[in-house]
């Protein structure tokens, strides 16, 4: 057993413990945090399958950023579409027997890396080069793009180019899972691919990463426009009431 | 203002500006005075310990808010709102982009509540709290009308309104307030309304008005105040009651409850809708405005709260009024029981006018001749929240069709403006959420930049010379800077204008 599969066993660890708990705590805030007023952005949906409906379509499809700027959409949608598939892909390594409907996706996921890359890439470009979008960028939004972009080229990398030793690498993914350690294939891009998915693991919910569970907590798009048919008080808004 | 004040020019085609940073960082309204202040129950003047009080008035905003909570985490910076303002639009300055309006905010929050922000504030953008922030906040959350454009193309739904009403309710806090709102929520406690208007003033211009009517028409049209045992309240805004072109319009309402035979109501002591309340973030004064109403409601025994035409009004009314007050159900204090007791529930509670008015169209119990209008080429300027933050009828949108229905059955022309202008993609007029005053004369006409771009051509190519809005900022505001881009400032008017000049008295 060598150093470095020790070290990235412990990492991974590390990583799955604050990605998880971060977000459940996150969520958990989110979820206890009242939304005293009815605030949807209307036209708004009437009823509770409206809703569900507006929140579908924004979530797979980004609706209001169509309605925005087809570039931002084109670039956000494909980027995120294909981070997906590339996801679902890469359960190949944490499932044995490999589930079929993951088989099914294999090529499709392997093939997304292409657009995924260059739609990073397209984001990073309007990042450094249009002028109102560079103005907005801190250093932490232009990092993580970069963060991206690097793991998706490590990962295709072996894929295309210089192969790691794959089955290795799900004998210790698998071995993590069942807390069996098994050695890590030694290879540096491999090394410094799992490096940085851990990174984005552990960053996700300490920073702007949460915008994929705010989304669901936004007010203004999971609310029910019917203010006049049903009252909506929260406790601390209530408690004004007995003083009167 | 010792500069003359100029319209900047049309673009030729309607292309993102170009960054002038700073250009608007010497605009800055009037701040409150100490008697104002405390007025209202805010610090006279900023407290020494205005970083603490900050802070900690951030955190119980967060605690209590998760529109704030979730808008300050989601943004992830993608720029799709950057170009929608229209503050940004009419005066280049990027910190009128809606992002970079939440960061001003975003990033102290980053610094005191969130740990990347702490251990790496330049890294992820966030800052300590200085006295520079902090008139920083008070100049750029005050060039905000709380408009919501732009969350209309966030992809998270991000309302730019939400943060600056947290931004103004923190400034409040530490005794950093605006004149002009907090002058008028005063006011409203006082004397009842925005204006300072008092009951017998009220009363002699209400009695002027039947005279005029009765001189114009031939017809005995009342205009009642604190009438028990009515049918019906309205709530108005003030400038109803003596602003031109908004009295015209409360002649309308007027006519149309004459009309189909309603009796109705004003009151001396809710001569009042709008609620400044709303544009200051303060729920506690927003509910006090409220309640007014629910006094008045309660006082005079009526069977149905009617609101005129004023868009933030409408808001307040329908989105919050039942949960403010418990107009409709669900509430269980025995002020908010009487009311619904009280209350007739085939009705909706509260309604609007123009709901009223396109029901009694639609029946018809009312009569209107569209050649009336002849002289009128009209098109209909959304207002922002009416648009995009509340409805009207029984379907999604029927706060963009009532309106227009309302329009296209008084007069024979009608015309919409176009280029994703219109319905929840309204520009704002430029005056609203606040800064209708004349020390933000110069951000009002740049702000209205998009939206008299498009008026000039619609009346290029259509001829059209009367805009149509349902919102008495919207008028006020139209009617100062219409000049200033070369229309006539009677072009803006009410829709009830239009009806008051159709409205067939005496038959029916």
């Amino acid at each position: 057993m060598t150093a470095a599969s020790i070290l990235f066993a412990l990492l991974f660890y590390l990583a799955a413990l604050l990605f998880a708990g971060g977000l459940v705590y996150r969520v958990n805030d989110y979820a206890r945090t009242p939304a005293p007023l009815k605030i949807p952005t209307t036209p708004a949906p009437i009823t509770n399958g409206g809703v569900v409906l507006r929140m579908t379509r924004e979530v797979l499809l980004f609706e209001s950023l169509f309605k925005s700027n087809l570039w931002t959409w084109a670039l956000g949608w494909i980027f995120h579409m294909s981070l997906a598939l590339v996801i679902i892909r890469h359960l190949r390594y944490f499932t044995e027997p490999v589930w079929s409907w993951v088989v099914l996706i294999q090529p499709f996921g392997i093939y997304a890396s292409l657009p995924m890359v260059i739609a990073l890439a397209g984001l990073l470009v309007r990042r450094l080069f249009v002028e109102r979008i560079r103005y907005i960028s801190t250093p932490s939004d232009n990092l993580m793009l970069a963060l991206l972009l690097l793991i998706a080229l490590s990962g295709l990398f072996m894929k295309f180019i210089a192969h790691t030793d794959i089955i290795g690498v799900k004998t210790f993914v698998l071995g993590i899972m069942r807390f069996e350690l098994q050695p890590l294939p030694a290879n540096g891009v491999l090394y410094l691919h799992l490096f940085m998915v851990a990174t984005l693991l552990i960053i996700f919910p300490f920073s702007k990463l949460l915008h994929a569970p705010g989304v669901f907590f936004s007010p203004s798009r999971n609310q029910i426009d019917n203010p006049r048919e049903k009252r909506h008080l929260a406790a601390w808004a209530a408690k004004l009431e007995s003083g009167k | 203002m010792a500069t003359e004040i100029t319209a900047p020019a049309y673009r030729i085609i309607p292309i993102i500006p170009a960054l002038k940073p700073g250009a608007m960082a010497e605009t800055k309204s009037f701040v409150a005075n100490e008697k104002i202040q405390e007025a209202i129950g805010f610090p006279g003047k900023l407290v020494d310990d205005w970083h603490d009080r900050a802070i900690t008035r951030m955190g119980e905003l967060l605690a209590k808010y998760r529109s704030l909570k979730v808008f300050l985490d989601a943004c992830v910076h993608c720029g799709a709102c950057s170009d929608k303002c229209h503050y940004f639009i009419g005066t280049q300055d990027p910190k009128n982009m809606p992002v970079a309006r939440q960061d001003l905010l975003r990033s102290v929050y980053r610094r005191y509540f969130t740990l990347p922000g702490k251990l790496f504030p330049k890294l992820v953008g966030a800052r300590d709290l200085t006295r520079e922030v902090l008139d920083e906040w008070y100049t750029y959350f005050y060039q905000c009308s709380e408009c919501r454009r732009c969350s209309v193309f966030c992809p998270y739904g991000i309302d730019t309104a939400e943060i600056t009403m947290a931004a103004r309710e923190i400034l409040d806090s530490v005794g950093y307030g605006q004149k002009y709102s907090n002058e008028i929520i005063g006011k409203v406690h006082k004397i009842g309304n925005n204006l300072g208007l008092p009951g017998p003033a009220l009363a002699d211009t209400l009695e002027g008005l039947e005279e005029d009517v009765k001189e114009a028409s031939g017809f005995d049209v009342r205009f009642p105040l604190d009438v028990k045992g009515a049918e019906v309240l309205l709530i108005t805004p003030s400038a109803d009651f003596f602003a031109e072109p908004h009295i015209d319009s409360l002649i309308g309402y007027a006519k149309v409850f004459h009309a189909a035979g309603i009796s109705w109501t004003l009151s001396s002591m809710a001569s009042e809708g709008g609620n400044f309340g709303l544009f200051i973030g303060n729920y506690d004064q927003m509910r006090k405005i409220a309640l007014r109403i629910r006094e008045a409601a309660l006082e005079f025994g009526v069977k149905r709260i009617v609101v005129g035409e004023c868009g933030h009004a409408w808001r307040v009314a329908y989105s919050f009024w039942n949960t403010l007050t418990g107009i409709g159900d669900g509430a269980n204090d025995p002020f908010a029981l009487q009311l619904q007791k009280q209350l007739d529930h085939r009705y909706k509670q509260p309604m609007h006018i123009c709901e009223l008015t396109w029901d009694l169209i639609e029946r018809n119990a009312i009569t209107l001749d569209k050649e009336a209008n002849d002289q009128h080429i009209i098109t209909f300027h959304d207002s922002c929240n009416v648009a995009r933050a509340s409805r009207m009828g029984d379907i999604l949108g029927g706060q963009f069709e009532i309106p227009r229905n309302i329009i296209m059955a008084s007069a024979n022309h009608f015309f919409e403006m176009g280029d994703g202008t219109t319905h929840e993609k309204t520009f704002c007029c430029g005056g609203g959420g606040g800064l209708l005053t004349d020390d933000l004369l110069e951000l009002r006409v740049k702000g209205a930049l998009p939206r008299m771009e498009v008026l000039q051509r619609v009346a290029d190519n259509h001829g059209v010379n009367f805009m149509a809005t349902i919102c008495a900022i919207c008028k006020a505001q139209f009617t100062k800077v219409l000049p200033i881009y070369g229309f006539d400032r009677r072009m803006v008017g009410g829709v009830h204008q239009l009806v008051s000049n159709a409205i067939r008295l005496g038959d029916k």
